[in-house]
């Protein structure tokens, strides 16, 4: 049986990598990897995690240098040299060990207006949204987002500029600018226009290479330019 | 920040890249074709004096420029060094005049 040489972050800010010995096992997942660390050698490491799945979006590291989702990453696909390098969530402030503060990260959904308001109420009939209508498919995927910060970490305008709203807040914007059933549009284009919104997007589209839902937050980015720009055009902004 | 103004800025920014590019081409291939017979002060002079519809070119293309690189240069002065506010809209200003009067004084000397 092999082993994996891995090293993990322990402690705040001021940690360091700590080395670990763990066991190779076939179709083993980085998370398989840190939950055994935390199980069998050191019950002290911190990590969060709850489907195993991929759908919440909370098992998100630093895996040898890039983000990923660590549940659905599988070890022989990011460390064919049986070595590991796991550290929290980069451009967020650590807790301890592997976890990351995503209280920032949340906070930008909110000051880019990421939460739906209704237009209609409880006794009103259901609203008709066809499939297949332009404004529905241009979100098709944008509304696939599991929250996991992914992009954020692997965005380099947000380590360069800590307000910038980011690639999940401003594609999270976009899938309700789309939706014909939100009362909010000019409040959230208010919200997302300018440098420290969608305009400060360079384009590199670390957030879209790295996304592991295969969203496309930089065409999100984009369908907000567009929108808003339109909206100015016609002086609703 | 003001998002009608940072959307406006943006706008003219793209559009203005637009110009750009249009401007470049022309610019370059008429380098390009100008030189092949040798180049000389006055055969520049011969091309443009006198030619409003050159004056007019590079009109568009120094409105453009000034627009343009302002623009991009207020962007960078706010990421790269936190430079933001009144005191560096008052600079982009001053730098888009200052381009536009050097190009302006540049075409004067080559039209009139």
């Amino acid at each position: 049986m092999s082993v994996l040489q891995v090293s993990v972050w322990r402690g705040a800010g001021d940690g360091a990598y700590q080395s670990y010995e763990v066991p190779r096992e076939e179709s083993q997942t980085v998370l398989d990897v840190v939950t055994h660390i935390q199980r069998h050698l050191d019950a002290t490491l911190s990590y969060r995690f709850a489907c195993r799945v991929g759908m919440c979006g909370s098992c998100a590291m630093t895996v040898n240098g890039v983000a990923r989702w660590t549940c659905r990453t599988h070890v022989s696909k990011v460390a064919p040299g049986g070595r590991l390098e796991i550290a929290p969530l980069a451009n967020l402030p650590m807790v301890k060990d592997l976890v990351a503060d995503m209280r920032p990260f949340f906070d930008k959904w909110a000051a880019a207006r990421g939460s739906f308001v209704p237009t209609a109420t409880r006794r009103d009939p259901f609203a008709a949204v066809k499939p297949d209508s332009p404004e529905r498919r241009a979100i098709d995927t944008a509304i696939e987002c599991i929250g996991c910060g992914v992009c954020h970490a692997s965005c380099d305008v947000v380590a360069w500029r800590p307000d910038y709203l980011g690639p999940a807040a401003l594609n999270r914007a976009y899938t309700l600018v789309e939706d014909s059933r939100d009362g909010a549009r000019r409040e959230r284009l208010a919200a997302v226009a300018g440098d420290a919104g969608c305009h400060a997007c360079h384009t590199h589209m670390s957030c879209t290479e790295r996304c592991p839902k295969q969203i496309a937050p930089t065409a999100s980015i984009a369908g907000l330019k567009r929108e808003v720009s339109r909206a100015l055009l016609k002086g609703e902004l | 920040m003001n998002p009608r103004r940072e959307a406006w800025l943006w706008m003219v920014q793209r559009a203005s890249a637009a110009v750009l590019a249009f401007c470049v081409l022309v610019h370059l291939a008429t380098m390009i074709f100008a030189v092949r017979g040798g180049l000389s002060a006055a055969e520049i002079l011969g091309r443009t004096r006198g030619n409003i519809a050159w004056a007019a070119f590079y009109g568009t293309f120094v409105i453009a420029v000034a627009l343009h690189a302002p623009i991009g240069f207020r962007a960078m002065l706010g990421e790269w060094f936190g430079w933001r506010g009144r005191s560096m809209e008052m600079a982009m200003i001053l730098f888009a005049a200052l381009l536009g009067a050097l190009g302006f004084r540049a075409i004067l000397g080559v039209v009139s």
